[in-house]
C-alpha cells in the first residue's frame, strides 16, 4: 500500500507539474485576447522552462547561498505536496488520512515563506523591499481566509458529526449547497467571495503582485533569481495557482458527473478525474485571468486596509449568517 | 546623541524598469516612505547640439528631430522657427496651417503613448495594450501624411516639405472622427477605473506655488492649475489665427488637485483640445505655396549671408521647447545652437512629488511629467579621474562664462 502510494506520489508529482505549466499558458493566452493581443503560443511556459534550466544559475555575491538556493526547492515541493491532501474528482486525497485543510493553508504558508525567505537571502534591495511587502500581503489576507475555512469546518462539525470536519473529502462527499439553508447560503456565498478575493493575493497575481511588481521594484523578490532556481520558482508558482483553484473547487464546487451519466468503476473515477480539471481551469480563468487583466496594481496599505476591513468583515457576517442558519 | 537611521536607499536607474530612459534616482527609503532623493542625469547624453554647430541649418532638422524620439517634430519645428526668426523668413500660411496639423496630430499620438505608460506602470497593462492598440491609427494618419510614422522630415526652414492633398484631407476628418469616438471610452477607461483612481489620486502633487517657483512646463504645470501654454500666451504659426485655451483639469473634474491623476485629466482632456484644432485647421486652411524658397541652393546662400539670431518656442506634447540659435556672417553653420527641452524645466517640481511618497508611486510620479531624458541632457562631465557629481553655483558660472567667451571668439 505504502509502495502504490509512493508511485502515485511521484506521478501526481509529473502530473501537476504538467498542467500547473500548461494552464500558465492558457492563462497567457487568454490574458493576451482579452488585451487584444496575439499572446505567446500554449506551450511557451514549457520552452520557457527549458530555456531557464539550461541557463546559468546566478548567486549572488552578498546572497545566503544556502538559503538562496533553497527556498526555490522549498517553494516547489510545498506546492506539489498541496496536492496530495487534495482529492480530485471522486478519488480521495492520496494521504487524505494525514491531513486536513488546516494543514493544506499550513502549506500554502510554507510556499509564501520560501519565497519571503528567498528575497531576504538575495542581498538586493529590490528584493528585501518585495519580501517585506510579501509578508504585509501574507498578514493581511490570513485572517479573513482563516475566519472563512473555519466558518466552513464549523458548519460540518455540527451537521455531520460523525465525518471529519476538517477533512477536504467530506466537503467533496457532501456538498455545502445542498446542506444549509437560505442565511446558511447567503453566508457560504459571502465566504466563497472572500476566498475568492484572497486567490490572487495567495497567487501574488494583478491587484495583489506587490511582491514583484515588474515596473516599481524590477520583480522584486526574483530579481536576483536566474536559471535553474528561477525555473523551480516558475513551475511552483504555476502549481500553486492550480493548488489555490483546486481547493476552493473542493470546498465550494465539488459536483462529479459520473453519477450524472451513472457511471462506476474506473471510468467513473477517469470522467470525475478530467471533469475536476476543467473545473479547476474554469475557475481559473475566472478568479485569476480576468481579474489580473481589470485591475491596476494597488499599494501594499492600500491593500493591507482591503483585507483587514471589509473583506474580514464580509467573512465575518458569512460566518455570523452561518451561525444563524445552524442555530435558529 | 546620533541620530538613528532605520532606513536604506534604493536606487532607481540609470536602467530600471520603470524608466524608459537612462536617468538615475537615489531614493532614502524607510519602510515604504521616501525620505529623500538624489537624481543624476547625463546618462544619454549625445552632443547634438555640438555636432549642429558644425552643419547647416538644413542639415540640422534631422539632427533636431533625432533629439527626441517621440517629439520627432517638436524640435525641429522650434529650430526652423528659431532661424526663421533670426534671418527674417517669412513661412507661407498654408504650411503654418499644415506644421499645426502635424504637431496637434503629433502631440495626440504622444499622449495616448503616455497614458499608456502610465498605465503601464501602475499595472494596468490592458489599458496599455488597448491604448497602445488605438494609437496606431494617428501613427499610420503621420506615415500617410508625411512618409514616416516617427521623425517625419516634414519640416523645411521657411515652410513644410509635402503638401495635405484633398485625398489626404479626407484621411485625416476620418481619423478625427475615429479619435472622437473613442475620447469618452479611454476617459471611462483611466479616469473611471476604481484602482487607477486608487493609485493616482492625491500622489505626486504639485502644489501650484511649487509649480510657478521651480517654472514647470506643460501639462504639468497646467495640472497644477498654472494656465501656462505657449500656444496661448505667445502664439506662433496658425495657432494666432485658430486660438487656444491653456486646459487645466478643473474644467473636467471641478478641482485643482495637482497630482498624477489631475496630470492625466490634462492629457486626455488635450486630446480632445488636439482634434478641436486639427478640424478648425482643416477648415480654415488656405490654399497656396508651402515653402518660402524651394531651392535649397539659394536658400543655403541666403542662410550664408544672414546674421542674427533668434529663439524658437514650440508648445511640445511636454511643454515648452525653446531653441536658440545664432548666425555669424560668412558662414551658413549656426554659431551657437541652444536646445532647452520640457524635461528640464520639469526636473526640480519632481522633488516635491517625490515628498512621503510611498515605494509603490515611485514609477508613476517618475512617469507623471513624461520624462525624455534625451531631450534633457544637454551637458556631462567627464572628468580624466572619476566622476564628480556635484557642481557649486560658482564652478558653474566660472565653466560658462569660459564656455560663452570660447564661442563668442569663433
Amino acid at each position: 500500500m505504502i509502495f502504490l502510494k509512493l508511485i502515485l506520489t511521484v506521478f501526481l508529482s509529473a502530473w501537476v507539474m504538467f498542467i500547473g505549466l500548461l494552464y500558465k499558458g492558457i492563462d497567457r493566452k487568454i490574458a493576451a485576447r482579452l488585451q487584444a493581443r496575439f499572446g505567446p503560443p500554449i506551450i511557451q511556459p514549457f520552452y520557457d522552462v527549458i530555456k531557464l534550466l539550461q541557463k546559468e544559475n546566478i548567486v549572488p555575491e552578498n546572497a545566503v547561498p544556502w538559503i538562496f538556493n533553497g527556498a526555490p526547492w522549498l517553494a516547489l515541493l510545498a506546492s506539489i505536496s498541496l496536492f496530495f491532501y487534495q482529492p480530485m474528482g471522486s478519488l480521495p486525497p492520496i494521504l487524505g488520512d494525514r491531513g486536513d485543510i488546516i494543514l493544506i493553508l499550513y502549506v500554502f504558508t510554507v510556499a509564501a515563506i520560501a519565497i519571503v525567505a528567498g528575497g531576504f537571502a538575495s542581498g538586493s534591495p529590490f528584493a528585501t523591499v518585495g519580501a517585506q511587502r510579501e509578508m504585509v500581503l501574507l498578514m493581511s489576507y490570513e485572517f479573513p481566509l482563516a475566519t472563512a475555512i473555519i466558518a466552513l469546518a464549523w458548519y460540518y462539525s455540527k451537521t455531520f458529526s460523525d465525518l471529519p470536519a476538517f477533512s477536504l473529502y467530506t466537503y467533496v462527499l457532501k456538498p455545502i449547497w445542498s446542506h444549509v439553508g437560505p442565511l446558511g447560503f447567503l453566508g457560504m456565498l459571502l465566504i466563497m467571495l472572500t476566498i475568492l478575493v484572497v486567490a490572487p493575493a495567495e497567487l501574488g497575481k494583478i491587484p495583489f503582485d506587490i511582491a514583484e511588481a515588474e515596473t516599481e521594484i524590477a520583480e522584486g523578490v526574483m530579481v536576483e533569481y536566474s536559471g535553474k532556481n528561477y525555473a523551480l520558482f516558475y513551475i511552483a508558482d504555476g502549481v500553486k495557482t492550480l493548488a489555490m483553484t483546486a481547493l476552493v473547487v473542493n470546498m465550494f464546487f465539488p459536483w462529479n458527473l459520473s453519477s450524472f451519466f451513472g457511471l462506476s468503476g474506473v471510468g467513473a473515477y477517469l470522467l470525475d478525474f478530467i471533469f475536476f480539471w476543467v473545473k479547476v481551469l474554469a475557475l481559473l480563468l475566472i478568479s485569476v485571468t480576468l481579474v489580473r487583466v481589470a485591475f491596476a496594481r494597488l499599494k501594499v496599505d492600500q491593500i493591507a486596509r482591503f483585507y483587514w476591513f471589509p473583506l474580514l468583515l464580509t467573512s465575518m457576517v458569512g460566518l455570523l449568517l452561518v451561525v444563524c442558519d445552524k442555530l435558529v | 546623541m546620533a541620530e538613528i537611521s532605520y532606513g536604506y536607499s534604493v536606487p532607481i536607474g540609470p536602467i530600471h524598469p520603470a524608466l524608459k530612459e537612462p536617468i538615475e534616482f537615489v531614493f532614502d527609503i524607510e519602510g515604504e516612505k521616501v525620505k529623500g532623493v538624489k537624481i543624476y542625469a547625463g546618462h544619454a547624453h549625445r552632443g547634438i547640439e555640438w555636432m549642429g554647430m558644425r552643419r547647416n541649418p538644413i542639415q540640422n532638422l534631422y539632427l533636431a528631430e533625432r533629439i527626441c524620439g517621440i517629439c520627432s517634430v517638436t524640435h525641429a519645428l522650434a529650430l526652423a522657427l528659431a532661424v526663421e526668426r533670426a534671418l527674417n523668413i517669412e513661412v507661407p500660411p498654408r504650411a503654418q496651417y499644415i506644421r499645426l496639423i502635424v504637431a496637434e496630430l503629433e502631440r495626440i499620438h504622444s499622449h495616448l503613448l503616455w497614458a499608456g505608460v502610465a498605465a503601464h506602470e501602475v499595472g494596468f497593462d490592458s489599458a496599455f495594450m488597448l491604448l497602445w492598440k488605438v494609437r496606431e491609427n494617428v501613427m499610420d494618419l503621420l506615415e500617410k501624411l508625411t512618409g514616416n510614422r516617427v521623425n517625419y522630415a516634414i519640416i523645411q526652414i521657411g515652410g513644410v516639405r509635402r503638401d495635405i492633398t484633398e485625398e489626404l484631407r479626407h484621411e485625416i476628418w476620418k481619423s478625427l472622427d475615429y479619435y472622437r469616438t473613442l475620447s469618452e471610452r479611454i476617459k471611462v477607461l483611466l479616469l473611471e477605473d476604481p484602482t487607477f483612481t486608487l493609485r493616482t489620486r492625491d500622489v505626486g502633487v504639485l502644489t501650484k506655488e511649487d509649480a510657478l517657483s521651480l517654472c514647470a512646463v506643460g501639462p504639468t504645470a497646467r495640472a497644477s492649475g498654472v494656465p501656462k501654454d505657449v500656444r496661448q500666451d505667445q502664439p506662433y504659426i496658425a495657432y494666432a489665427d485658430i486660438g487656444v485655451k491653456a486646459i487645466t483639469p478643473d474644467l473636467y473634474t471641478g478641482e485643482v488637485k495637482g497630482d498624477v491623476y489631475d496630470r492625466t485629466v490634462v492629457r486626455l482632456l488635450e486630446i480632445d483640445q488636439s482634434i478641436d484644432l486639427i478640424d478648425k485647421a482643416l477648415t480654415n486652411m488656405p490654399d497656396g505655396e508651402i515653402v518660402y524658397e524651394k531651392n535649397l541652393v539659394k536658400l543655403l546662400a541666403l542662410i550664408k549671408k544672414g546674421e542674427g539670431e533668434g529663439v524658437g518656442r514650440h508648445e511640445a506634447p511636454r511643454g515648452e521647447d525653446v531653441h536658440y540659435v545664432k548666425f555669424v556672417p560668412g558662414s551658413e553653420n549656426l554659431a551657437v545652437w541652444k536646445v532647452r527641452a520640457p524635461t528640464y524645466s520639469n526636473l526640480l517640481p519632481w522633488v516635491p512629488m517625490f515628498k512621503d511618497a510611498e515605494v509603490a508611486d515611485i514609477p508613476i510620479i517618475v512617469a507623471s511629467t513624461d520624462p525624455c531624458m534625451s531631450c534633457l541632457n544637454r551637458a556631462t562631465l567627464v572628468y580624466p579621474s572619476g566622476r564628480k557629481e556635484v557642481l557649486t553655483h560658482e564652478e558653474l558660472h566660472k565653466l560658462s562664462v569660459e564656455k560663452t567667451r570660447r564661442l563668442s571668439r569663433r
